[in-house]
C-alpha cells in the first residue's frame, strides 16, 4: 500500500508545483490587484499542501518518529512567517515572499530525506536567517545614509575577503571559510551583497570616466582576491553581476562587450593557471570516458535526472545519496531525480519568476541607486541559479556554487535571506513612490487611463 | 522623507537606464530559455543512452523490482533468460554457452555485451500499467522486456560449425541496413559458470584470451586485405594511366635496396596488369607500388577508411592503427603496402570497409539491437538504421567491388565459384613470428550478392594457411547459409 501511495503523491506533488507556477506567471499577467492576492494565496495554500504531502510520504517510507515534530515546527513556520513579515509591512511583494517560502520547503524535503539530521540543522539555520534578515526592509525604507557609504560597502567586502585569503580554511580546492569558535562561516556569501552595495553606490555618486576606473578597480580587487582564494565560481558571478550593473548605469554596450572580452581572456588564462578548472572543463566536454575518477560528479548527476526521468523516481525511492556533496551543489539533481524532471523544470521557471520580479523593481525604481542595486542584486541572483544548475545538467562546467535557499549552508542561506529582504525594501520604496506620486502628481501619473475611461 | 531634488535628477534619464535593464532582462531570459530546452532535450532524448551505463547504481535498484527481460535472436531462439526458483533467487541461463558468449557478454561479474549495452532495457517494464500497478500493490515483481537481437541463429550456427575448434572470429553483417548477423568469436567462455571460471580465465598464464570478443577487439596485420587500399591510392594517384601498369612476377621481388619480398608461397604470377596484380594477390606488384605513392596521401586515404579513427559501433572495439611516415624506410613502406609493417586492424573494422564497397561507398552504422518487446510479446519500440557516413565515392565503390569479383573469377578467391550469388572477395595471408616461427593468419573478405539482398561478411583464422584456402570456406560457408535460407536451421528456432 505504501508504494500506491508513494507513487499516487509523486504524481499530486508534480500538479502542485506546476500549479503554483502557473500562478506566479499568472500573476505578471494580470492587472487587479485583487487577482493578483488571489494568486499568492492560492500559492500559499498550494505549498501548504505539498510540504505535507511530502513529509507523509518521508514518514511513511522512513517511520522515523521524530519527523511528526519536526514537521510541526515547520508548518508554524510556514504559517506564521509570512503572517509576520506581511503584519510588519502590509505592502511588501507576496509573490516574492511565497517563492521564498517554497524554495525553503522544497530544500527541506530534500535535505530531511537526504539526511535528517542535516534537514533539522538546515531549518534552525532558516530561522536564524528569517530573524536577522527582518529588520532589512525597514533599514532599507527609513535609512537615508545607505547611498553614501561608499567606501564602507568597499573597505568591509575587501577587508572580509582578504581575511579568507590569509586565515580561511580550503575546501574542495577552494578557500572560502572562517571559523572562530566552532562555528564556520563563508563570508563571500555577504561581501556579495557590500560587494553590490558598493558599485551601486559608487556609479551612483558620479558616473564620470574616472570615478567608473576607480569602481572597475576596486570590483577588479574584489573579483582577484577571490580567485586567489580559487573561489572561480563566486568570482565569476562577483564580475558578471558588475559588468551587468555599468552597461546599466552607462547603457553603453561597449562595457558589455569589454566585459566578454575580458571574461574570454580571462576564461583562457584560468585555464591555464589552474589546473582544477582543467579537470573540470575535461569532465564536462566528456564525462564519461573517465567516470570513475574525473567524471564521477557529474555521471552520477546525469545518471540521478536521467533514471528520475520526467516524473522522478518517488521521494525516498532514489540514490541521490551516490551524488558526492549532493546536499550542497548537487540539490538540483536529488530533486529531479526523486520529485521528477517536471518539478525541476518549474523550479527553473519559478527561479525565473523571482528575476522578472527583481528586474520590474529595478524598471519602476526612480532613484538610480536603488536601480542599480536591483540590477546587480538580480543578476548575481540568476547568474548563481544558471552556474549551479547549468553546472549539474552538463549545460556548462561545474562551477561549485549553491542554490540560493534550497541547498544546504548556514551562510548561504543567510545571505539569500538578506538579498530577498533587500528587495522587499526595495519593494517598500516602490510602493510609497506610487503611493506619494498618485497621490501628488496624479495628473502626470496617470494621464492615459484617465482619457480611456472618459 | 528621500530628498526630491534627487529623484528629478535621475528622473530624465529614467527611459535609458530602463532601456538597459530590459535588455539584460531580455538575455537572461534568452539564456534560461537554451537551458531549459537543453534540459528537456536531455531528460527526453539523451538519457536513455546515458542511464543503462554500468556506472549507473540506479539500474540495480531497478533490478529489485524487475525480473531481468531475455535476450533473442531475430528468429526468436533465446540466448539468454533469467529463471526464477521456488525461493525467489534468479539465475541468469544462456541455453547456448559459448556460442553467443561474445554476442550476449556475461551478467555476473560486472557485465559486458548485450548484457551490458542493453541493461536499461531488460530492466524496464513494459507490460500494460494495471497489471504494473497490480504487482506493485502485491508486492510482486514485474516482467522485464526482451530484447531483440539482428544476429540469425542459423548463420551464427554455420559460423560457428565452418570455423570449428580453430582460434578467430566471423562477424557478418547486411551492408544496407547494419545489422550484425553473426559474431563469432573463438575460443570463448561460458557465460552460465563465469563465477567459477573467472579465476582461470583472468589467470596471468592464460595466453587464450577467452574474454576477448576477437570480432571487435583482435588487432591483427591486416595482409593483403590491405592491398584494397594501396591499389586506390595508386588509382587516385595516376587516373587516367592506372591502366598501363605491368610488373613481372617471378615470386620474389628484389628493391633496389636489395631486400627481398615473396610472394605467398614463392608463387610466380607472370605478367601483370594492375587488376590481374590485385587478383592474384602480387606482393612483388604491390611492394612496388609502395615504393611510389605518397605516404601522407596514403595516410590521408587510410584515416578517411577509419584506421586510427573511432568506429561507429557500440560494443567495445580496438581502434585500428596505421602509422606510415614520409621519412620511413623503402622496406617498411613496401610492406605496409601489403598489409605487413606495422599497420593492424579489427575483423570489425575490415568488414566495414567491405560493406562500404558492397553499399556504393555508403557505411551503414552496424548495430545489434533491433527491437524490444513487453513480456506480454508486444512489440513497443523498433531500433532504425543508421546512416555513418561516405567512405568511398560510388566510382571507388564499383571500382573496388569489380576487383574483388575479378579476385574470385580469376584470383584467389577460387572457393566462391560456383556460388548460386554473386560473390566478391579479398583473401589475405597476414604473417607473423611466434615464438621463433613463422606463421600466418588467414583473412577472408567477402560481399554475396543476389536475390534482392546482400551480406558482407568477414572471417579472421589465426595460425592457418593462406586466406584462400582457410578462410574463405569459411566466408563461404556463412554466405551460403543466408542464400540457403533459414529453413535448414529451423529445428533449431523452435527449441
Amino acid at each position: 500500500m505504501i508504494n500506491v501511495y508513494v507513487e499516487i503523491s509523486k504524481y499530486l506533488m508534480i500538479l502542485l508545483m506546476a500549479m503554483y507556477t502557473f500562478c506566479n506567471f499568472r500573476y505578471f499577467t494580470v492587472a487587479e490587484e485583487e487577482a493578483k492576492e488571489d494568486y499568492c494565496a492560492w500559492q500559499q495554500r498550494i505549498l501548504l499542501l505539498l510540504h505535507f504531502i511530502a513529509f507523509s510520504v518521508l514518514f511513511f517510507t522512513g517511520e522515523e518518529l521524530l519527523l511528526l515534530p519536526f514537521y510541526g515546527v515547520q508548518l508554524l513556520f510556514f504559517l506564521c512567517y509570512p503572517l509576520l513579515v506581511r503584519k510588519i509591512y502590509p505592502r511588501i511583494s507576496r509573490l516574492l515572499l511565497n517563492n521564498v517560502c517554497l524554495f525553503l520547503a522544497l530544500g527541506l524535503i530534500m535535505l530531511t530525506r537526504l539526511s535528517l539530521e542535516d534537514g533539522i540543522r538546515q531549518f534552525v539555520l532558516i530561522l536564524v536567517g528569517a530573524l536577522i534578515s527582518l529588520p532589512v526592509p525597514f533599514i532599507m525604507d527609513r535609512v537615508l545614509g545607505l547611498v553614501n557609504w561608499r567606501w564602507l560597502y568597499g573597505a568591509a567586502g575587501i577587508g572580509l575577503l582578504l581575511l579568507v585569503f590569509a586565515a580561511g580554511s580550503v575546501a574542495y580546492g577552494a578557500k572560502m571559510t572562517l571559523s572562530f569558535g566552532g562555528i564556520s562561516f563563508q563570508p563571500s556569501e555577504f561581501v556579495k551583497l557590500s560587494f553590490v552595495f558598493f558599485a551601486a553606490a559608487m556609479l551612483y555618486h558620479s558616473l564620470e570616466f574616472r570615478n567608473i576606473c576607480l569602481t572597475s578597480a576596486v570590483a577588479a580587487l574584489h573579483v582577484l582576491i577571490l580567485v586567489a582564494s580559487r573561489d572561480l565560481g563566486t568570482a565569476l558571478m562577483f564580475f558578471v553581476a558588475y559588468i551587468a550593473m555599468l552597461y546599466a548605469a552607462t547603457n553603453r554596450g561597449i562595457y558589455a562587450l569589454l566585459g566578454g572580452l575580458m571574461f574570454a581572456g580571462a576564461g583562457a588564462v584560468a585555464y591555464r593557471l589552474f589546473s582544477h578548472v582543467r579537470t573540470r572543463v575535461a569532465a564536462w566536454l566528456d564525462p564519461w570516458s573517465d567516470i570513475p575518477n574525473k567524471g564521477y560528479q557529474i555521471a552520477n548527476s546525469l545518471f540521478a535526472i536521467g533514471t528520475g526521468g520526467w516524473a522522478g523516481m518517488g521521494l525516498g525511492q532514489g540514490l541521490p545519496n551516490r551524488i558526492p556533496i549532493v546536499e550542497k551543489d548537487f540539490i538540483f539533481s536529488a530533486i529531479s531525480e526523486e520529485m521528477g524532471a517536471v518539478t525541476a523544470i518549474c523550479l527553473i521557471l519559478i527561479c525565473l519568476g523571482c528575476f522578472l520580479q527583481m528586474m520590474l523593481t529595478a524598471y519602476y525604481m526612480d532613484m538610480l541607486f536603488y536601480k542599480l542595486l536591483a540590477v546587480g542584486l538580480g543578476v548575481l541572483y540568476i547568474f548563481q541559479v544558471f552556474l549551479t544548475i547549468g553546472g549539474v545538467t552538463k549545460f556548462i562546467p561545474s562551477t561549485g556554487v549553491t542554490l540560493p535557499f534550497i541547498a544546504y549552508g548556514g551562510s548561504s542561506i543567510v545571505s539569500s535571506f538578506l538579498l530577498f529582504m533587500v528587495f522587499q525594501g526595495m519593494h517598500l520604496i516602490m510602493m510609497g513612490d506610487a503611493e506619494a506620486e498618485s497621490g501628488e502628481e496624479t495628473e502626470e501619473y496617470w494621464e492615459d487611463e484617465d482619457t480611456d475611461e472618459e | 522623507m528621500r530628498n526630491k531634488g534627487e529623484k528629478r535628477r535621475t528622473h530624465s534619464g529614467k527611459d535609458l537606464f530602463n532601456r538597459s535593464i530590459l535588455r539584460i532582462t531580455y538575455g537572461v531570459a534568452l539564456i534560461f530559455l537554451g537551458l531549459m530546452a537543453y534540459f528537456i532535450w536531455f531528460v527526453q532524448v539523451e538519457s536513455p543512452n546515458v542511464i543503462g551505463n554500468t556506472y549507473n547504481p540506479r539500474v540495480d535498484l531497478m533490478a529489485e523490482r524487475v525480473i531481468r527481460g531475455k535476450i533473442k535472436t531475430a528468429d526468436g531462439v533465446v540466448l539468454a533468460e533469467t529463471q526464477r526458483g521456488e525461493d525467489g533467487t534468479e539465475t541468469r541461463s544462456y541455453p547456448y554457452g559459448t556460442l553467443y558468449a561474445p554476442v550476449t557478454g556475461y551478467s555476473q561479474k560486472g557485465k559486458t555485451g548485450i548484457e551490458s549495452l542493453a541493461n536499461f532495457y531488460l530492466l524496464s517494464s513494459h507490460v500494460n500499467i494495471l497489471e504494473q500497478t497490480t504487482k506493485e500493490l502485491l508486492g510482486e515483481k514485474n516482467t522485464g522486456d526482451n530484447v531483440w537481437l539482428t544476429i540469425r541463429h542459423g548463420i551464427q550456427a554455420a559460423a560457428s560449425e565452418a570455423l570449428g575448434d580453430r582460434k578467430g572470429a566471423v562477424i557478418a553483417m547486411d551492408p544496407e541496413t547494419g545489422e550484425i548477423l553473426c559474431m563469432v568469436s573463438k575460443p570463448s567462455f561460458d557465460p552460465n559458470t563465469i563465477q567459477e571460471d573467472w579465476e582461470a580465465l583472468t589467470a596471468e598464464d592464460n595466453r587464450e584470451g577467452q574474454l576477448l570478443n576477437r570480432a571487435a577487439q583482435g588487432s591483427y596485420p591486416p595482409g593483403s586485405t590491405f592491398k584494397l587500399v594501396t591499389v586506390l591510392e595508386y588509382i587516385h594517384e595516376h587516373p587516367s594511366d592506372y591502366q598501363d601498369f605491368h610488373f613481372s612476377c617471378s615470386g620474389s621481388y628484389t628493391d633496389p635496396e636489395g631486400n627481398r619480398i615473396q610472394c605467398y608461397g614463392g608463387e610466380a604470377h607472370g605478367e601483370q596488369d594492375l587488376f590481374q596484380a590485385f587478383a592474384n594477390s602480387c606482393n612483388g606488384a604491390f611492394a612496388r607500388i609502395g615504393e611510389e605513392i605518397s605516404p601522407q596521401e596514403t595516410a590521408k586515404l587510410a584515416e578517411k577508411l577509419l584506421f586510427n579513427q573511432a568506429l561507429p559501433f557500440d560494443l567495445p572495439y580496438t581502434r585500428s592503427s596505421y602509422s606510415l611516415q614520409e621519412g620511413d624506410s623503402l622496406f617498411l613502406k613496401e610492406q605496409t603496402a601489403i598489409g605487413q609493417g606495422k599497420t593492424t586492424m579489427s575483423p570489425l573494422h575490415n568488414l566495414l570497409l567491405t560493406a562500404a564497397v558492397a553499399n556504393g561507398g555508403e557505411l551503414m552504422k552496424p548495430r545489434l539491437l533491433s527491437h524490444l518487446e513487453n513480456a506480454g510479446g508486444e512489440n513497443f519500440r523498433t531500433f532504425s538504421s543508421e546512416g555513418a557516413g561516405r567512405l568511398l565515392s560510388e566510382e571507388d565503390a564499383g571500382l573496388l567491388k569489380k576487383l574483388m569479383g575479378l579476385v574470385v573469377t580469376e584470383g584467389t578467391g577460387s572457393a566462391f565459384r560456383g556460388a548460386p550469388y554473386g560473390a566478391y572477395a579479398k583473401t589475405g595471408s597476414a604473417e607473423y613470428e611466434s615464438g621463433g616461427e613463422r606463421k600466418t593468419h588467414a583473412w577472408c573478405n567477402a560481399i554475396g550478392e543476389g536475390d534482392g539482398k546482400q551480406l558482407a561478411v568477414c572471417v579472421i583464422v589465426e595460425d592457418g594457411k593462406s586466406g584462400g584456402s582457410t578462410a574463405a570456406p569459411v566466408a563461404r560457408a556463412v554466405l551460403d547459409a543466408w542464400w540457403a535460407g533459414e529453413e535448414n536451421h529451423g529445428e533449431d528456432t523452435n527449441l
